[in-house]
């Protein structure tokens, strides 16, 4: 029987504040999931701390609200173990690219195939709004006693760096471009992260919906910032494995990450599935590592190991 | 007669002194000897001193004595690090090149060592006034220009190469402490093949100079008194690196994913693991452990977790200061229930303290790391060999209970080499708790179900009808996020309550070993049962009976039964490698005792059953101090 929409949510109360972003991010989760009939038990949502943390109780999956910026470590161990998981992990900017930074890296130079979400407002929402790391330079939020006085960090750029092999950016009011973009990031091999911009409007007055439509308080028209890169004939694939195309579409991506303000790309800047997912570098030592994964191993019969040391202890007899 | 030999190698660090040990191990394990070794180095790569001393009977031996019988010294530093510890009659054999060196040369000897130097010499410090008092107080001195015993050997066996070859050094000071032993040489010879099986062509360098060396040594000093006779040889004994020790554990009882991130001591095993990843599986197709290095500790606990999750036997292992770095995710590992081992090769700390040195610092740290109230289960074990089986035992425990374990290992034991029995996986249990392995549709399964004994059948990640929710928040029976007060109560006690169902549940013997109790009793726990177990040897042979208690379960603790085992003890020591005696500091919290004595030892060299034999009686003879802090090695 066909999994309905409604399969993937939970009766949990949703107690974010009311026009936040993160509804539409939660909402296209849950109609990814769908679309791909992933059965619920086969799939897990792994989540940070913050507002964003919550996701994985709203979705009738299985659900790990881990600790914060340590979301991907508890992905990346579970995925290695059931390597027939379909892995998800969410978090804020703050969680990913603060305190969990050094996680990002090193998931994106292993590689693992699985898709990491981050919900980038800009702020921390739940403990009031300090500035997140992809708050720029000088600008205050409302809650900020004075200007933010750190340069921001570029997600794509960083996640493009890091050795990420699907690299995207989706907005969390375009609900069906963002549910696109995470099957397309699903369906990737190799570990793919999505950049959400999401308004928190409850502490970012600057990034709000408004802004992003490029509404003009004077003129009362909008010139929408947000453009699609699949619109442009901007093509992220990276096609035969030579420098000179590696190279450019790096490049091409590392540039459009730039744009900001007046124009602000979504869609894929980067993909690249010649580079080995982390599995088939396992597999080249463990051949057998797909079909007999660590959860998948007989430890035991009738409360007996199965292993059988005999010729390492042989080797150490004396 | 008993035979019990100490043979001492130094030299630079990564001058092959371990390779040395590590022959000179196994021929004489070969001939049926007991075999207890263990290896001191600095934090460095090249140069600084390191040594290895080994221990050889033919009784059972669980530890290092202070006396050395032999020492072996390419270099001037190991004579200054070491020339007051050869005893009577016991054999310096050096390089006659390096006599006229001085002290002042040494830039690896720092100022406060020479100042000492000169002052227990009365004069200038060289080598040769080095051995000049050895050789007063009875030392046998044996010099070899090792580089003119190169070259003539290379004469005589026409092969030039071998002029230069220094880092033959080693085999040679092997091959003349077994030729001024009168050892026969074929057990010498094959365990240089077994050493360089992978290397034929150094193998059969390596054996030439070791004949060359053998018959150099018997012909030249054959005067040395202590021999080593072939003696009967005990069947199905295996002779293995500390830290083997859990690596088979965990590959034996089913541990199939373990991230680490680099530390010494503590990274060898996972080393180990990974070397040997594919693993034999009875009438079934191969398995694996999956070994990955982190990015730091905090990714390696957060990837045990999540392994733990989809129902992989998981365990990382570190030491203190990659603990504390896991210590925020140890905690949600308690409020989630998931079963995960900490294999904790502790060091000295704090901070970085002695990196590359021993302690048990880490106990008290163990059992409270980690904000908020969690149960935890902390183990530890006292030698190599019943580490081997406590890894089963801490997997065990960590499903049964679903909670994380933390298994107390240490320096001493990651780096001594032993003899022992052969580890025997029949000997093994394996208990997988409320381990779900089908669910039935439709039977609303809650994760953290309250049940009556307060353990929730476990799910894991990708069984169908299993779906569950964990947080770090405190939650309902389902995992979702609660904050009533009511059910944060309820929960409270369920996962609180396992503590006293560890101790209700686990077996008196696995929760405290006694091997013997009197009026005058030691308590200790890890790594100094070895030279306890020695000590007590030592004293008994003078008709002095000291009863000895094993504390293996440090958390929670176990006050019945170590209540029961204590009641007739009128003097209690506490025996530890740390400056505070954190025993000690449980035995008053939890039982109200206070130990009369404390020996306690935290230069980061291990402790010696000749140092705890002489505390001991000491104390008997009512001569101690209350506090007594040991300080014997280099």
């Amino acid at each position: 029987m066909a999994l309905k929409l409604g399969d993937y949510k939970t009766e949990v109360h949703n107690d974010w504040c009311p026009g936040c972003g993160d509804f539409g991010i939660v909402n296209a989760i849950q109609m990814s999931l769908a679309e791909m009939q992933i059965p619920r038990h086969k799939a897990a949502i792994f989540s940070g701390i913050g507002c964003s943390g919550k996701t994985s109780h709203f979705i009738n999956v299985n659900g790990v609200h881990t600790l914060h910026g340590r979301v991907l470590t508890f992905a990346q161990g579970a995925k290695l173990t059931n390597p027939d998981l379909t892995v998800i992990a969410v978090g804020g900017d703050g969680d990913g690219l603060g305190i969990g930074a050094g996680h990002f890296v090193a998931a994106g130079r292993r590689n693992l195939d699985m898709t990491y979400i981050i919900f980038n407002n800009g702020v921390y929402g739940l403990t009031k709004g300090q500035a997140s790391p992809t708050l720029k330079l000088g600008e205050k939020t409302k809650s900020l006693p004075s200007p933010n006085t750190n340069y921001n960090v570029n997600p794509i750029g960083l996640a493009i760096t890091s050795g990420f092999t699907f690299v995207a950016r989706s907005y969390a009011y375009d609900v069906r471009h963002l549910k696109d973009t995470i099957i397309a990031a699903v369906k990737h091999k190799g570990l793919s992260f999505i950049d959400v911009l999401q308004p928190c409007p409850t502490y970012n007055d600057i990034n709000t919906r408004d802004w992003y439509a490029g509404f003009d308080e004077v003129t009362k028209m909008t010139t929408p910032r947000i453009y699609k890169l699949e619109e442009t004939g901007y093509n992220p694939v990276v096609h035969y494995d030579e420098e000179s195309e590696l190279n450019q579409k790096l490049t091409q991506a590392l540039v459009r990450s730039l744009e900001w303000d007046a124009k602000i790309p979504i869609g894929v800047f980067y993909k690249n599935e010649i580079i080995s997912q982390y599995e088939k570098r396992i597999t080249d030592k463990i051949p057998n590592y797909l079909e007999n994964s660590p959860s998948a191993q007989t430890i035991s019969t009738n409360g007996k190991p199965s292993t059988d040391l005999s010729e390492i202890l042989d080797s150490l007899s004396v | 007669m008993q035979t019990d030999i100490s043979w001492l190698i130094g030299g630079p660090q990564g001058s092959g002194v371990e390779s040395a040990a590590n022959i000179f191990s196994r021929a004489c394990a070969a001939m049926g000897y007991n075999i207890f070794g263990k290896r001191e180095f600095y934090s460095n790569i090249k140069g600084e001193h390191s040594y290895f001393m080994v221990r050889v009977s033919d009784a059972e031996i669980h530890s290092n004595v202070s006396d050395v019988s032999i020492m072996v010294a390419f270099d001037a530093e190991t004579i200054f690090r070491h020339y007051t510890e050869v005893i009577e009659n016991g054999a310096i054999i050096y390089d006659s090149d390096i006599a006229q060196s001085s002290a002042d040369e040494i830039h690896t000897i720092n100022a406060e060592y020479k100042t000492k130097l000169i002052s227990d010499l009365g004069q200038k410090p060289t080598v040769q006034n080095a051995l000049d008092y050895a050789k007063n107080n009875g030392v046998k001195l044996y010099p070899v220009s090792f580089k003119s015993v190169l070259s003539n050997m290379a004469d005589e066996l026409n092969n030039p190469r071998l002029k230069g070859m220094v880092r033959m050094y080693n085999v040679l000071g092997v091959s003349f402490s077994l030729g001024i032993l009168k050892m026969p040489p074929q057990t010498l010879m094959e365990s240089i093949d077994a050493i360089f099986s992978k290397k034929k062509a150094i193998a059969e360098l390596n054996r030439n100079a070791a004949n060359y060396s053998y018959n150099f040594a018997t012909a030249k000093f054959s005067d040395f008194t202590f021999t080593l006779k072939p003696t009967e040889k005990k069947p199905g004994m295996i002779m293995v690196q500390g830290y083997q020790g859990t690596a088979l554990g965990k590959m034996a009882c089913g541990c199939r994913f373990q991230p680490y991130y680099p530390i010494t001591p503590a990274s060898d095993e996972s080393v180990y693991l990974e070397a040997n990843e594919i693993i034999d599986v009875k009438e079934n197709r191969p398995g694996s452990t999956l070994v990955v290095q982190t990015e730091d500790e905090i990714s390696a606990i957060g990837m045990t977790i999540g392994g733990a999750l989809t129902g992989t036997r998981s365990a990382t292992c570190t030491s203190g200061p990659g603990f504390s770095l896991m210590s925020e995710s140890l905690g949600w590992a308690g409020i989630n229930e998931v079963p995960i081992v900490i294999t904790l090769y502790q060091r000295s700390g704090p901070s970085t303290g002695l990196p590359t040195r021993h302690g048990q610092d880490d106990l008290l740290f163990a059992i409270y790391a980690g904000h908020g109230e969690f149960p935890r289960i902390v183990y530890a074990s006292g030698d190599v060999e019943e580490s081997f089986y406590d890894t089963a035992n801490c997997f065990n425990y960590a499903e049964q209970y679903q909670l994380p374990v933390i298994h107390m290992m240490d320096k001493f034991l990651a780096s001594s080499v032993v003899t022992c029995r052969r580890f025997d996986t029949e000997k093994i249990k394996i208990n997988r708790g409320k381990l779900l392995e089908k669910i039935v549709p439709d039977s609303n399964y809650k994760r953290f179900a309250l049940t009556e004994d307060n353990i929730s059948p476990r799910s894991i990640l990708g069984l169908e009808n299993g779906i569950f929710w964990n947080t770090g928040d405190e939650s309902d029976e389902q995992g979702h996020i609660t904050e009533d007060p009511e059910l944060r109560m309820r929960m409270m006690d369920k996962r609180l309550s396992k503590l006293d169902y560890v101790l209700k549940t686990m077996p008196d013997e696995e929760q405290a070993v006694s091997f013997g109790t009197a009026e005058i009793c030691v308590i200790s726990w890890g790594s100094p049962k070895g030279p306890i177990l020695d000590a007590i040897e030592m004293l008994k042979s003078q008709n002095i009976k000291i009863g000895f208690i094993q504390l293996k379960l440090l958390n929670p603790f176990p006050k019945t039964y170590l209540g029961f085992l204590l009641k007739d003890v009128k003097t209690l020591i506490d025996i530890e490698a740390n400056h505070v005696g954190q025993l000690g500091e449980l035995l008053k919290q939890h039982m109200q005792r206070v130990p009369d004595y404390y020996v306690l030892k935290y230069t980061g060299r291990t402790m010696t059953s000749t140092e705890l034999y002489n505390s001991i009686k000491d104390i008997i003879e009512k001569k101690a101090q209350k506090r007594q802090v040991l300080t014997h090695g280099a």
